[in-house]
């Protein structure tokens, strides 16, 4: 087979470096989506399923509320949930053992535990005794604290993986603690943790869905009220797993562009 | 430049790598530190880069003693340049960068003005050409003459190299002691951990020879090297001369 043939199907690969030109790409893409049409054509079609849409889109209106609640929990209980885990990998680190003991059974205890309890704990004991009522407020602290669990992790292991010789490096040219973690140690973290990280960020949006128990009108619950209106689960849930792939799948794509963009050997 | 040492003593979990150094030197512009493996080589030269507190003794350079708490040890670190075996550039900023860095952040440099300073630096020893590159693009030997340059920059009162071409080939192991050299040339002070005698004994006024955490001979650069007294001296260098 010619060199240019058999580009169109496969991969050339030397170590980690693949070169792979513009038409197989695209054939590769379309091939794949020709498949998953293939077969979910083929499943559905053998489904004996009354479609209704026109029922659901009656009620338009409460996806396009409830995927922005969504969004909007998502983003800030994401950008809080960056600070918290920041805190809580540092506090690992802390010449202050109170403090890294701390962050450890934070860690140990988030990570053990269903999320689902988590929620029910926070909401019904937690914040009632703090006196916050807001299930809103709750529910984005709630997944602040679950997600900065795992960030914690992901970024302490990113802090770790910042070679000894690096700190010595850091220290004989005389910069202080912080200025070794804001110029040397964070700017190399960053290009490392930002997959795992983005991953991270795509289960949070997901798992916003679970504050559908307390009641907080999100996407997930919304779709289900629709479904209880009207009988039309497919038509109902649906919309709902675009509605999520339209928040990941950006972050997916920004978390492959900031990674082409911070490479470099090391 | 004054070194003092008064029975310096450093341990690591139970080792001792230095096992009570004592020293005068006065007028020695450059110092050479050899011995074998293991010996405190490297650990001695820690310690006079701030990196490691000794556990015993006393260290006074130029009749100031080494400092002990955070604070200071950070300025008496930005005072002097060091040098060590490998990865001494960070990896995800340029040779210019990597430079500007400690002018910047630890000497009160504006950006420009360090940029400008630092790329007279990279053009004066020919690295002009790699300023843009990071280090995973430039040559071993490049990779260490950006980092001597980065330790110049800051105008130390004295450099100290930790073995500095001990992970190089034998063409860049030249380039880099060229550098040396011209520095030595310059009138440049420092202290170097090194393998390679026979530049040890042209660049090095005074020889010191460490073994077992001890200082076992030392002495003017040409009568340590070409009349060694101690038995271990002569051993140590009829065994790294012999190739």
């Amino acid at each position: 087979m010619s060199r240019r043939r058999f580009q169109i199907l496969f991969a050339r690969s030397k170590g980690n470096h693949e070169e792979i030109p513009r038409f197989g790409r695209t054939v590769g893409v379309i091939s794949a989506l020709f498949l998953l049409a293939l077969v979910f054509s083929f499943a559905f079609s053998r489904l004996h399923y009354g479609w209704n849409w026109d029922a659901v889109y009656q009620y338009r209106q409460k996806f396009v509320s409830g995927w922005l609640i969504t969004l909007a929990i998502s983003a800030a209980s994401l950008v809080a949930s960056l600070i918290i885990g920041l805190a809580a990998a540092l506090s690992h680190r802390s010449p202050f053992l109170p403090l890294r003991y701390l962050g450890k059974v934070y860690v140990e205890l988030i990570r053990g535990t269903p999320l689902l309890v988590q929620i029910l704990v926070f909401f019904y004991v937690v914040a009632d005794a703090f006196g916050i009522g807001n299930r809103y407020v709750v529910g984005t602290l709630t997944l602040a604290f679950f997600a900065g669990a795992y960030i914690s992790e992901i970024i302490r292991a990113g802090i770790e993986s910042v070679g000894e010789s690096q700190l010595d490096s850091a220290r004989v040219i005389g910069l202080t603690p912080y200025q070794t973690y804001r110029y040397v140690v964070f700017p190399q973290v960053m290009r490392r943790i930002l997959p795992p990280l983005a991953g991270q960020f795509a289960s949070l949006i997901k798992d916003s869905s679970l504050l559908s128990i307390i009641a907080v009108s999100e996407f997930t619950l919304n779709a289900q009220e629709v479904n209880a209106f009207t009988y039309s689960t497919m038509e109902s849930y649906l919309p709902l797993a675009l509605g999520y792939l339209a928040l990941t799948l950006p972050i997916s794509m920004l978390s492959k562009y900031l990674e082409r963009r911070y490479r470099y050997a090391s | 430049m004054r070194l003092r040492l008064d029975g310096v003593v450093k341990r690591f979990d139970g080792v001792t790598a230095l096992d009570g150094i004592s020293l005068s030197l006065s007028g020695a512009r450059s110092i050479a530190l050899i011995g074998p493996s293991g010996g405190g080589k490297s650990t001695l030269l820690r310690v006079l880069a701030g990196l490691e507190l000794p556990d015993q003794g006393g260290v006074e350079i130029d009749d100031v003693p080494l400092p002990t708490d955070g604070e200071s040890l950070i300025s008496y670190r930005r005072s002097i340049g060091t040098v060590f075996q490998s990865y001494n550039l960070f990896p995800h900023l340029t040779a210019l960068e990597n430079v500007t860095l400690p002018l910047v952040q630890a000497h009160g440099y504006a950006k420009e003005a360090a940029n400008g300073y630092a790329m007279e630096l990279l053009d004066r020893f020919q690295l002009a050409s790699h300023a843009g590159k990071r280090p995973y693009e430039l040559s071993g030997g490049q990779q260490q003459r950006v980092a001597i340059v980065r330790a110049v920059a800051i105008k130390p009162r004295f450099l100290l190299f930790d073995e500095p071409t001990s992970a190089l080939d034998p063409e860049m192991t030249a380039e880099v002691l060229d550098l040396i050299a011209e520095l030595r040339a310059q009138g440049r002070e420092f202290i170097i951990v090194t393998h390679e005698m026979g530049f040890a004994k042209r660049v090095a006024d005074h020889g010191i020879f460490l073994g077992a955490g001890k200082i076992v001979e030392e002495g003017p650069a040409a009568e340590l090297f070409d009349t060694p007294h101690t038995a271990e001296l002569k051993a140590f260098l009829g065994k790294v001369l012999k190739y």
